[in-house]
């Protein structure tokens, strides 16, 4: 039998069903895994006590004939989740030791379907951050690296980093992310694997830390795009505790699975076309395309008109809502407390904060702040989200053209820590292909489709309409089955 | 209208320009955004759910009775509803502001623009009323509580408050007196509590008011406003009118200006000062709050909102008047609070199914009671009408004893004393203490002899003339009667027994 | 437009960010390229387009009225820095 660490979630779930190992025999190996990998970075807390705990229950739950659909099945989850009884701290010192009373609405249904918790992953601190190095727990790790024998440490992406840098390094089988202006689908693609973020409101926010509440949606990060829809059924789902929340029923998604696309329209946006895209993202971008007339498919190019401005109007209004989000970190409640000698309640908060965020957290929320502020709401704020009515409309238009569109996820491969930190905006570009469609809230999934020259992986998007998470699924699985991509990150950790 | 109400200044007269902020806690079980109650005087940070107190990734959800009460207002303030609103976010920080915004409304608020009629002139109904406008009214969430008192260093916090349901009522700048805007509140308030979408308590803060005054030369140029925060009695917002007016025209004509500040009351000293903890705040950077989804009402829904009203004050007013034939001030006392005139109301169905009359037959008789005797007595107790040791049912009763001429007007007040007193029917202390008036012509008679017999010198000068002599008869019957013999028929049998 | 010093030190106090001169001097030109980059917004004829209000079509549920939550005090304070009798504890407000 293969190395259980190995499988992913269906396979899990069927062995363990099938009573090929047992629920605890597989979080025993993956706590194994976890407890091997310290130098991935990618967990700020470790739970194998729980693992263990909702194993056993998954165990019993199997022989009394009431194991839920995810039973046996260990996760990890985005530090950006609420979880009950365990630290939970969005990768920020401003809520280090933060213990909730309360489980996030997601993070509880996974539990509610006899997932486990391995533990909490590591990201970029609030989920602000393109590639995991804002995090106060220190940088994750990618498993990856060049094939020119250097040992440069990549970046897994963010900022689901110690999601998608876990999941490739499989010392997870699948574990949840969260989306706000790409941050599951450019970490998937850096590290080879898959992840799906869904129509906004297809997930509750509820017990989700948020970092700009009109973009952030939860989604599933796993090695497959049947992973993805498996979790995806467990997570989504309206709740009435999230006003977002949408109405509407959840689809057996993996039953539906199919990658044929016989009938389909495709649509290539023509504006995904920037300067300086690497020449074998272009080529990949070509490749998917072949894969998916093979598929089926027709292929038909689209403009989607105001692309280039997607990524400035984001910076606008995602922190904007931010430098709301954030102002109930103030040292009152929970979390850090600075004091210095003689402060009064207003030198409390400025000194918690400074001291409590981290550089790129301020940055964020002093643009926020300032494209609020009186005499500029209108020409940045009011602005941006007219913008973002034009970006929705485009999208609309397209959908009159085809079903789904393909993009690549990013503009590059992974890149070396470090490499962009000092260029705020640089970092910011390699969510030029994700963001459009964070603002119109549709779903979209990023899948593996190769490696580049210097062996990193590669990822293709597709986007869907709003609530076609199966079309977007069938798409995804469609370039899965074409691409079949088995490369790996050989371990060295 | 312009108000007559000046400020004597060294350069001259002084107009006052006021304009009402009032915050009024809508009526309801459970918090705007969070299922936590709204109970008041419960113990600290109990009546808080993570929702309240901002913990990370909580949401919002609103509160269905909320929106539906502050439609009704909107309604009864004869205002525009407006079918799409939406809630923004106010930014402050503050130790009683959990999410370090308030939620509220400030671009799409759920009511436009209304008015209302405000009588100048209490004790005068027919008097001048004068029209107030209603700017907008919105829905925005309460904040906590701090506590400053009980630790030398250290202000405590409660959130109980935090996230209750306030409607901001702003009134357009139209009042110039004192004695104006304690009457704009009054007519705000009793119309809230007719709607039953706010208690109107001021002492637990249900409501209070931010007081904007301004003063200016007559018909000159608006001067710098100020806005007062938090005044919660009516006795206070006419004083913060008074003082702030007078330092306002005081620093004028010293040759300073009026900043536009919030300032704070100071009933203690009965003046206002300038609030510098909130002065770097006024850069709000209002937003739509992300979190929440517009607020769009159906033309059904407020349809349904309307026909829920109650039968508001003015229209009560007016119908007492035509109607029952009532006076225009008892017809204004009876209906300026909804409990009074509920407590009527009930008292004429009584009266009218008792006396087996109408209600306007028994209208008159009924308010004259109420208005005098029961107002008269609670006011001695010191005791509200829902306080009352005399029900309506029996209110109703003793009214139709003296009707039906079981109780004479004296009587009816001994009753009326004693039913104070022990609370107990009229019909039972009328039989227990033998209070029934009689007319038992017999022993009316028999009296009659006797006393015109021990006065036969009297009987003499009355025959020969002296009309006023009657009176002294019906004393001495009636004091022989022990104030029990119906009047009339003491009447009319002595003047039988005396005019032959 | 761009910010200057006294500006960064202005929305720093919005934010109540403790920042010092030398900070807010370094932030500077950072938070200008940003907002430099951003302004191209500017070139995007919006006349007649409403901001956006919605992502996704939905309307909103209402809660009913009714006491679902709260009478968890214990809850409340478990991760409060300073909590006193059943409170908050900050340091003194004076108003």
């Amino acid at each position: 039998m293969a190395n259980i660490t190995d499988l992913g979630v269906a396979e899990i779930r069927d062995g363990f069903r099938a009573k090929d190992f047992s629920a605890r025999e597989v979080a025993g190996a993956f706590n194994d895994a976890v407890a091997g990998a310290e130098a991935l970075n990618c967990f700020i807390v470790t739970t194998p006590e729980k693992a263990l705990e909702a194993a056993d229950a998954a165990d019993s739950a199997l022989a009394a004939g009431t194991a839920g659909p995810l039973a046996g099945v260990p996760l990890g989850i985005k530090d950006l989740f609420c979880t009950k009884g365990v630290q939970s701290t969005a990768a920020s010192h401003i809520l280090e030791g933060f213990t909730p009373t309360y489980e996030s609405t997601v993070s509880g249904k996974l539990l509610e379907a006899g997932a486990g918790m391995l533990g909490k992953l590591n990201m970029d601190q609030f989920a602000m951050g393109s590639s995991n190095e804002t995090s106060y727990f220190g940088n994750v790790v990618s498993p990856w690296r060049r094939n020119d024998g250097g040992n440069t440490p990549m970046s897994p992406g963010g900022s689901s980093g110690g999601t998608s840098s876990a999941i490739a390094a499989h010392i997870v089988p699948a574990a949840t992310g969260t989306d706000t202006g790409g941050s599951i689908r450019q970490p998937a693609a850096f590290t080879g694997i898959c992840g799906m973020k869904p129509t906004y409101g297809r997930c509750s926010r509820w017990g989700i830390v948020a970092f700009a509440s009109s973009l952030d949606q939860a989604g599933p990060m796993a090695r497959s795009v049947k992973d993805c829809a498996i979790l995806l059924e467990a997570m989504a789902g309206y709740d009435p505790k999230d006003s977002t929340s949408l109405d509407e029923p959840v689809p057996s998604w993996e039953t539906a699975l199919s990658g044929d696309l016989t009938g389909k329209k495709i649509g290539i946006p023509k504006e995904y076309r920037v300067d300086n895209m690497p020449e074998e993202i272009d080529a990949l971008w070509k490749q998917g395309t072949e894969w998916l007339k093979d598929a089926g498919a027709e292929i038909v190019e689209v403009s989607l008109p105001h692309t280039k401005y997607a990524l400035p109007a984001y910076y606008i209004i995602a922190p904007a809502e931010a430098s709301a989000n954030l102002a109930r970190y103030d040292g009152v409640r929970y979390g850090l407390r600075e004091l210095p000698d003689g402060a009064n309640l207003q030198d409390m908060y400025a000194a918690t904060r400074a001291a409590g965020f981290g550089e790129e957290v301020k940055r964020r929320i002093m643009i926020g702040t300032y494209v609020l502020s009186a005499g500029f709401y209108d020409a940045y704020y009011t602005q941006a989200q007219k913008v973002r009515t034009l970006i929705v409309r485009d999208f609309d238009n397209a959908w009159a053209q085809c079903d789904y569109l393909l993009t690549p996820t990013a503009p590059s491969a992974a890149f070396g820590l470090g490499d962009l930190s000092d260029d705020p905006i640089a970092m910011y570009l390699n969510d030029v292909f994700t963001v459009p469609s964070s603002l119109a809230g549709l779903p979209a999934i990023a899948v593996p489709g190769g490696l580049d020259k210097q062996g990193l992986p590669l990822g293709l998007q597709v986007i869907g309409k709003a609530l076609d998470e199966q079309g977007v699924f069938n798409a995804g699985l469609a370039l899965e089955e074409r691409a079949g991509f088995s490369a790996r990150a050989e371990k060295w950790w | 209208m312009v108000s007559e109400y000046r400020i004597q200044g060294e350069t001259g007269e002084w107009e006052v320009v006021i304009g009402l902020e009032v915050h009024a806690q809508i009526t309801s079980k459970a918090k705007l955004f969070s299922g936590a109650s709204t109970e008041f005087g419960s113990e600290p940070n109990c009546n808080v759910s993570l929702v309240d107190a901002a913990m990370p990734g909580m949401l919002p959800v609103v509160n269905g009775e909320c929106i539906r009460q502050a439609v009704r207002t909107g309604l009864a303030l004869n205002a525009q509803i407006n079918l799409w609103s939406r809630f923004d976010r106010k930014n402050y920080f503050y130790a009683d502001l959990p999410q370090g915004y308030q939620i509220s409304q400030l671009y799409h608020p759920i009511v436009g623009e209304g008015a209302i009629d405000v009588p100048l002139d209490e004790k005068d109904p027919d008097g001048e009323v004068k029209t107030i406008g209603i700017e907008r009214l919105h829905v925005e969430q309460d904040a906590g509580k701090l506590m400053h008192d009980q630790h030398p260093t250290m202000s405590y916090v409660d959130l109980n408050r935090s996230g209750v349901a306030l409607m901001e009522i702003v009134s357009r700048p139209d009042m110039g007196s004192p004695a104006e805007a304690a009457a704009y509140v009054r007519k705000l308030r009793s119309i809230l509590r007719y709607v039953g979408s706010c208690d109107g308590n001021m002492e637990q803060g249900s409501m209070r008011a931010d007081v904007n005054v301004s003063v200016r030369k007559p018909g000159g140029e608006l001067g710098t406003r100020t806005e007062t925060k938090n005044v919660n009695s009516m006795r206070f917002i006419q004083q913060v009118v008074e003082t702030e007016a007078r330092r306002q025209v005081d620093l004028i004509e010293d040759g300073g200006t009026v900043v536009q500040e919030t300032r704070l009351f100071d009933p203690d000293k009965g003046e206002t000062r300038s609030m510098r903890s909130k002065e770097d705040a006024h850069d709000y950077r209002y937003f739509p709050d992300p979190d929440l989804l517009p607020v769009e009402l159906t033309e059904e829904f407020v349809a349904e909102a309307r026909a829920s009203l109650p039968e508001l004050p003015d229209a009560k007013r007016h119908r007492y008047e035509q109607e029952l034939g009532l006076s225009a001030y008892n017809a204004a006392v009876l209906t300026a609070e909804a409990e009074t005139a509920r407590w009527f109301e009930a008292l004429l169905t009584e009266s009218a199914a008792a006396q087996k009359a109408s209600e306007a037959d028994v209208a008159k008789p009924a308010a004259n009671w109420l208005i005098s005797e029961l107002f008269g007595a609670l006011n001695r107790l010191g005791k509200n009408l829902d306080e009352s040791p005399v029900s309506h049912e029996h209110g109703a009763e003793l009214l139709a004893l003296v009707a039906d001429g079981t109780l004479s007007g004296t009587l009816a007040k001994q009753v009326f004393e004693i039913m104070l007193e022990t609370g107990d029917a009229p019909a039972e202390i009328v039989e227990e203490k033998g209070l029934k008036q009689t007319s038992d012509t017999g022993a009316i008679e028999t009296v009659i002899a006797d006393i015109l017999a021990a006065n036969a010198d009297k009987v003499e000068e009355y025959r020969g003339g002296k009309d006023k002599l009657f009176g002294f008869f019906v004393g001495q019957t009636m004091k022989a009667m022990a104030g029990k013999a119906n009047p009339q028929v003491v009447n009319e049998l002595l003047r039988k027994a005396l005019d032959g | 437009m761009s910010v200057d010093t006294e500006t960064v030190l202005r929305i720093a106090n919005l934010a109540r960010i403790a920042m010092s001169e030398e900070e807010a001097e370094r932030l500077k030109p950072e938070l200008n390229n940003i907002l430099g980059w951003v302004e191209q917004l500017g070139e995007v004829d919006t006349s007649g387009v409403e901001p956006l209000a919605m992502v996704i079509a939905n309307h909103t549920h209402m809660r009913e009225d009714m006491v679902t939550d709260g009478d968890k005090r214990d809850e409340i304070l478990a991760n409060a820095p300073l909590a006193e009798h059943g409170f908050f504890a900050v340091p003194k407000v004076i108003e």
